[in-house]
């Protein structure tokens, strides 16, 4: 299994897509770690820069709804593994999104928007930080001097494939 | 209770469920292309487990940049060219055969109603458009698919969509499908499946219906299914004859794949296309759109015709029956990028061709290319491009650039004028 938690990057947007988070002409790299310096490089957010030390640091990204919509490309989630961004803590996902990042042993983490509303709130905080205990399904965000724990939904199947560390390993046992 | 049509394919390929709402599907038909297989194949690779569930049921084409335009791309192709040799796949298509892999394997038969179709590319919901189950998805689910003939899902909920009335005049599935997710939103489909009902749906061509289910994605749809029909059997007929008697009992095989009528559906919506207009969208998110009539003054510097949404004949015979007779302005760049060699060949022999030639169009070979920025028409920083293609992200054709996506009426009469115009004066 992967390690989650750490420093947190706020994307505070609803409909993040895949181009923003790994553009299209990147697309023709044949390994992973050739798109480390192309992360979120099309995302325009005030305050935000894809190659800032806030970026470069983050272990965990918080966005709004529907991220990760667009294109299927597998690449979006590597993008972030490479980067060692292992989390994605939204109200929603796009579906393909979603699924990559768990064929991953990624966590796609989906809170509902007044949890999130309150992890935003430590969005202009330096410090803000987050563990996430996967077999509890708990994330504890701290920043601030303030400490607070959510819990979280996750699909027994999701949750297996984080454990098995992704979906090749597991599918190629069992079927 | 009833099935919708997602419910009785996913019944009849179900081969595990372990988790309950995880369904494990036997999967027909397994696509590729060269930008997401490539890391597929090194990855079984690396595991040692360099093998095909079935060379028969993978499809395989070089399509998003061909010929290649550098080394990375060169490899990327010849990756999977030496992959499909290696493992017997007999139908890959390289460099003389090669098109848009959403128009060139529904133009080979190789979906059937009922099928379960996957694809590393987000628009494989295009081939619901024959009554299959549909659905993008990403490398590791490939790679899992080649090396297994499986795919796991959750059971997705159905949207049906019951769309009614005589299409007006220059409104096209284009319009129709940019209405639709006008109107639910770009996550309005999330984890759902659209089931397309109604004599409108009815009356279009396979080529609509691919045009219509083509965008699901953009609404965060699963798959987009039409009905198989009396339509669906014509179009399949030259590939099932040996198959079947007759058309008519085609027709009453694949009629099983039918939503049945009391089938339960998460949400039930209308939509009326009468009062119907060209549509535009305005934005950098599919769901922001707009009748053209209410863009005045929005110029353009490149137009482009093509895609898996718009590239196929039924297209280009609209194009240039806009473009009959006509000059592009001089301040725009006009692109036509065929979407297989059928197609392009089809449209030299009606003279499609050469009436967008004449318009003042570049004609390039097929290829995905410019949709997603990749080759053959990228926009430079502050361009905008009126496009009948599928997706208006920020940047999607070329860094800083604006693409507003449109019908290929619209695109051509936007092309004459310098600006996104309404087509109905051109028809």
């Amino acid at each position: 299994m992967k390690t989650f938690g750490g420093p947190v990057l706020f994307l505070d947007r609803s409909d993040i897509n895949t181009d923003e988070i790994i553009p299209a002409k990147y697309l023709n790299e044949i390994t992973k770690e050739d798109l480390k310096p192309f992360i979120l490089e099309d995302l325009k957010l005030p305050g935000f820069d894809p190659v800032g030390p806030k970026t470069r640091n983050s272990r965990v990204i918080v966005s709004r709804a529907n991220f990760g919509c667009g294109s299927s490309r597998e690449h979006a989630p590597w993008v972030f593994e490479v980067n060692d961004i292992t989390a994605v803590i939204a109200e929603s996902f796009a579906r393909i999104f979603r699924q990559n990042m768990f064929n991953c042993g990624m966590a796609a983490i989906e809170l509902p928007k007044a949890d999130l509303d309150q992890i935003f709130s430590h969005a202009a905080e330096d410090d803000a930080s987050m563990g996430i205990d996967m077999e509890a399904q708990t994330l504890t965000m701290n920043g601030g001097g303030k400490q607070k724990t959510f819990s979280f939904e996750i699909s027994p199947f999701d949750k297996a494939l984080v454990m098995a560390g992704g979906w090749v390993d597991y599918a190629d046992k069992k079927y | 209770m009833g099935k919708t049509t997602a419910e009785k394919i996913f019944e009849a390929h179900l081969v595990d469920e372990p988790f309950p709402g995880t369904k494990v599907l036997k999967l027909d038909v397994v696509l590729c292309h060269e930008i997401t297989t490539p890391i597929a194949i090194d990855d079984l690779i690396r595991r040692n487990k360099d093998r095909v569930f079935d060379p028969n049921r993978i499809k395989a084409v070089i399509d998003h940049v061909t010929p290649s335009k550098d080394t990375k791309t060169a490899t990327q192709a010849k990756i999977l060219r030496d992959w499909a040799r290696r493992h017997a796949i007999k139908d890959f298509f390289d460099i003389g055969a090669n098109g848009v892999c959403h128009a060139l394997f529904p133009e080979k038969g190789f979906i059937r109603p009922g099928n379960t179709v996957i694809m590393g590319d987000s628009h494989t919901c295009t081939h619901g458009a024959f009554g299959a189950f549909a659905a993008g998805i990403g490398t590791t689910d490939l790679e899992v698919g080649i090396l297994k003939g499986v795919c796991a899902f959750r059971q997705p909920k159905t949207i049906k969509f019951n769309v009614t009335g005589t299409l007006p005049k220059g409104v096209y599935a284009k319009d129709v499908i940019l209405h639709i997710i006008g109107k639910i939103g770009v996550n309005g489909a999330t984890d759902r499946v659209m089931e397309f009902h109604g004599d409108t749906i009815a009356a279009m061509t396979m080529e609509s219906r691919m045009t219509l289910c083509n965008m699901a994605i953009e609404a965060g749809g699963t798959s987009g299914i039409c009905q198989p029909d009396a339509t669906t059997v014509d179009f399949l007929w030259p590939f099932i004859q040996g198959e079947f008697a007759s058309k008519e009992a085609a027709l009453a095989e694949y009629s099983k794949w039918c939503a049945d009528a009391d089938a339960e559906y998460d949400q039930v919506i209308e939509i009326d296309v009468t009062a119907l207009q060209p549509i535009s969208t305005f934005g950098y998110k599919p769901d922001q759109v707009k009748f053209v009539t209410d863009m005045p003054e929005s110029p353009v510097d490149q137009v482009y015709l093509g895609s898996c949404t718009n590239g196929r004949l039924e297209d280009l015979r609209i194009a240039a029956q806009v473009l009959k007779g006509k000059k592009i302005a001089p301040n725009v760049r006009g692109i036509l990028s065929p979407a297989t060699p059928k197609i392009y060949k089809e449209a030299m022999q009606e003279g499609l061709i050469e009436i967008i030639m004449e318009a003042g169009f570049c004609i390039t070979n097929p290829t995905c290319g410019a949709c997603l920025g990749m080759s053959n028409g990228v926009l430079a920083e502050g361009e905008v491009c009126a496009s009948t293609t599928n997706r208006n992200f920020m940047g999607r054709m070329g860094k800083g650039g604006m693409v507003h996506l449109m019908s290929p009426a619209t695109a051509a009469a936007s092309a004459i004028e310098g600006k996104i115009a309404d087509p109905r004066k051109y028809l």
